[in-house]
């Protein structure tokens, strides 16, 4: 028996190792091209990209477009992430589908359909005085259209995660489905929604293709970097594109910090 | 007053069969049935927490059917307790009236009674993450209670409990209604609870209400087989009966005033035979018989505890049929039976029940 139990636990060793090393191939893929860069950018030329007033600009419009991104689809994506958690309705399934839908489109293709909203001939173009192609809004826009998803999968998961009896008793209780969604059903499922915010901020930052057919100018990071290899070369895009990784990375850091405590408690001890 | 008229539902498998139900103010009705008969849907749709696919609910005359849970007098408490971790113990409680637009200094004077009333003063500023089984079940009791329902409806309160803080609390569960106004409307599959808390109970099988009763007519007195069967009774035996007063179980003729044509079954109350050593009419030793129409002679099987009395398992004639006597610990040890003796049951009228 206790050999048995023994060479069990024994399996269940060389098991975990296993895990544990093709875990970490997965961990050395992410990191390695990131130290590899950070390796390859002397001290001085970040230096030089943090004095740079073009890039500094251009991290400025890239953190603030794709803030505006995120908070304006909070106030609109939030409720649907809820209708999506609790309801169910006809075409809930195809709805789901279509929030998934900016995923799977190339990034470029879907500039260029926004280009037939918010392009200078477009109704909404012309509603907003010619158009929001090549401005901060126009931005803002197509970094929203790629980054939502994110945005209202997390925050539905979250919403998901609430026992849907809390809610029952709250309403029992007394609460409106307004009070219920407020002093319940939001503040349980409030880390959902800031991790889909972060996520969908940390995607709306990183984007690319959808921006750089919508405004070439004013320039984004991912855009001056892109601007930045065709014109001058590798070493002079490097610069810029490290200083805004380490912006990013301090950013997300700090808002990890801010989550943390709460999810901690929020763990049974006997677990 | 409640009133329920023909209430159904379907959900899947499941149906509620037109439920017609009153419920007298300030009674403690207990809805006893299985689990999985749709005792819970049926309060979440008293709740107005579900709507039903028919029927009416009324209280006191006023039809509440499509009006809003937040607006319906009825407060639920859930098996599971549904506190809000997100909340302390006392803002929990105080959830209700707060969210119902109570006065602060009110809420807070009943916060405070309400946790005198259910002994959890001591722990108004806990988590609720951190108390246990019996604590969580007196929170949501409290925090029900302060919304001041006329109708509080509790959805196996009791079940998730150890046997001891059960017990315990079946009593807290009656005291709070002593104490309180409200009528309360108790679901459960356990017997006991509808025993000791109910002033009548109502028994659920298959979506449907079967029979309504004190728990001593319960008891004492099912009206047929499904609902014998499922309140566990011994003795239930199929009857062959073709005239009034006499008829026979197992091959065994008996005679009494319960036999009747069209019943389909007997009931033989353990506790109403009379289990002897020798014959009953020629010895007229140790009992008095003139009530005991029917002598079966037995071979005693084997004895098991029930609860302080003893179960004494008794073989009759064709071997297939066995009858349990109820004896009390004195009487077993004064009749010093062994298996395999030799024994005589009698019994009269109160021991039969037709169904």
């Amino acid at each position: 028996m206790a050999v048995a139990v023994r060479r069990s636990i024994g399996r269940q060793w060389w098991f975990h190792l296993v895990l544990a090393v093709l875990g970490s191939s997965v961990v050395l893929f992410v990191v390695a091209p990131l130290i590899g860069m950070v390796v390859a950018t002397s001290l001085s030329d970040l230096s030089a990209a943090a004095r740079d007033r073009v890039v500094l600009e251009s991290i400025r419009v890239t953190l603030f477009a794709a803030l505006w991104a995120t908070l304006a689809c909070t106030l609109v994506g939030v409720p649907l992430a809820y209708l999506l958690a609790r309801k169910r309705f006809a075409g809930r399934s195809l709805l789901l589908a279509i929030i998934d839908l900016p995923i799977a489109i190339p990034h470029t293709v879907a500039g260029i359909a926004l280009l037939t909203v918010i392009g200078r001939g477009s109704w909404l173009g012309q509603a907003f005085g010619g158009g929001l192609v090549g401005t901060q809004v126009g931005i803002s826009v197509a970094m929203a259209f790629v980054s939502l998803p994110f945005l209202v999968n997390a925050a539905r998961e979250g919403f998901e995660a609430v026992p849907i009896r809390l809610e029952k008793a709250a309403r029992s209780l007394g609460a409106s489905p307004r009070q219920v969604f407020f002093t319940v059903s939001v503040p349980l499922a409030w880390r959902g929604v800031v991790s889909g915010m972060s996520l969908m901020w940390a995607r709306g930052i990183s984007e690319f293709g959808a921006v750089i057919i919508i405004a070439y100018y004013p320039m984004t990071t991912p855009v001056l970097v892109y601007q930045r290899l065709n014109d001058y070369g590798l070493s002079y895009a490097r610069s810029a594109a490290l200083l805004l990784v380490v912006v990013c990375i301090a950013v997300f850091a700090f808002l990890r910090f801010l989550a943390r405590p709460a999810a901690q408690q929020r763990e049974d001890p006997d677990a | 007053m409640l009133e329920l008229r023909d209430l159904r539902k379907r959900l899947g498998q499941w149906s509620l069969r037109g439920l017609d139900l009153t419920l007298e103010p300030g009674e403690y009705f207990v809805l006893l049935g299985p689990s999985g008969v749709g005792k819970s849907v049926t309060l979440e749709l008293i709740a107005g927490l579900r709507p039903p696919d028919h029927g009416q609910i009324l209280w006191n005359g006023e039809d509440l059917t499509a009006c809003p849970p937040e607006d319906r007098p009825f407060a639920i408490v859930y098996q599971d307790c549904a506190l809000f971790p997100h909340l302390t113990v006392r803002r929990n409680i105080a959830y209700g009236p707060r969210v119902s637009g109570v006065a602060p200094g009110e809420v807070a004077r009943r916060v405070a009674s309400l946790a005198k009333l259910v002994r959890i003063t001591d722990l108004l500023d806990r988590d609720v993450g951190s108390l246990s089984g019996g604590e969580e079940q007196r929170v949501a009791l409290a925090r029900a209670l302060a919304t001041q329902p006329e109708l509080l409806l509790l959805d196996e309160p009791l079940s998730a409990l150890d046997a001891s803080i059960r017990e315990y609390l079946r009593g807290e569960l009656a005291r709070l209604h002593t104490e309180s106004s409200a009528t309360f409307l108790h679901v459960t599959h356990a017997k006991e609870e509808a025993r000791h808390l109910a002033d009548r109970v109502g028994v659920m099988l298959e979506g449907r209400l079967v029979q309504v009763a004190t728990p001593r007519e319960l008891f004492r007195e099912p009206t047929n087989v499904e609902v014998s069967e499922f309140l566990g009774l011994r003795n239930l035996l199929p009857l062959r009966c073709t005239e009034p007063g006499c008829g026979s179980v197992g091959g065994i003729s008996l005679t009494g005033a319960a036999l009747k044509p069209g019943r389909s079954h007997l009931w033989i109350r353990p506790e109403e035979v009379i289990l002897s050593r020798d014959h009953p009419v020629e010895s007229a030793a140790d009992h008095p018989v003139e009530s005991a129409a029917n002598v079966l002679e037995g071979r005693l099987l084997g004895v098991e505890d029930a609860d302080t009395l003893r179960r004494v398992h008794v073989t009759l004639g064709n071997e297939d049929l066995t009858l349990e006597v109820l004896l009390t610990d004195a009487r077993f040890g004064a009749l010093a039976l062994s298996p395999g003796d030799r024994v005589y049951l009698s019994f009269g009228d109160a021991a039969l029940h037709g169904l």
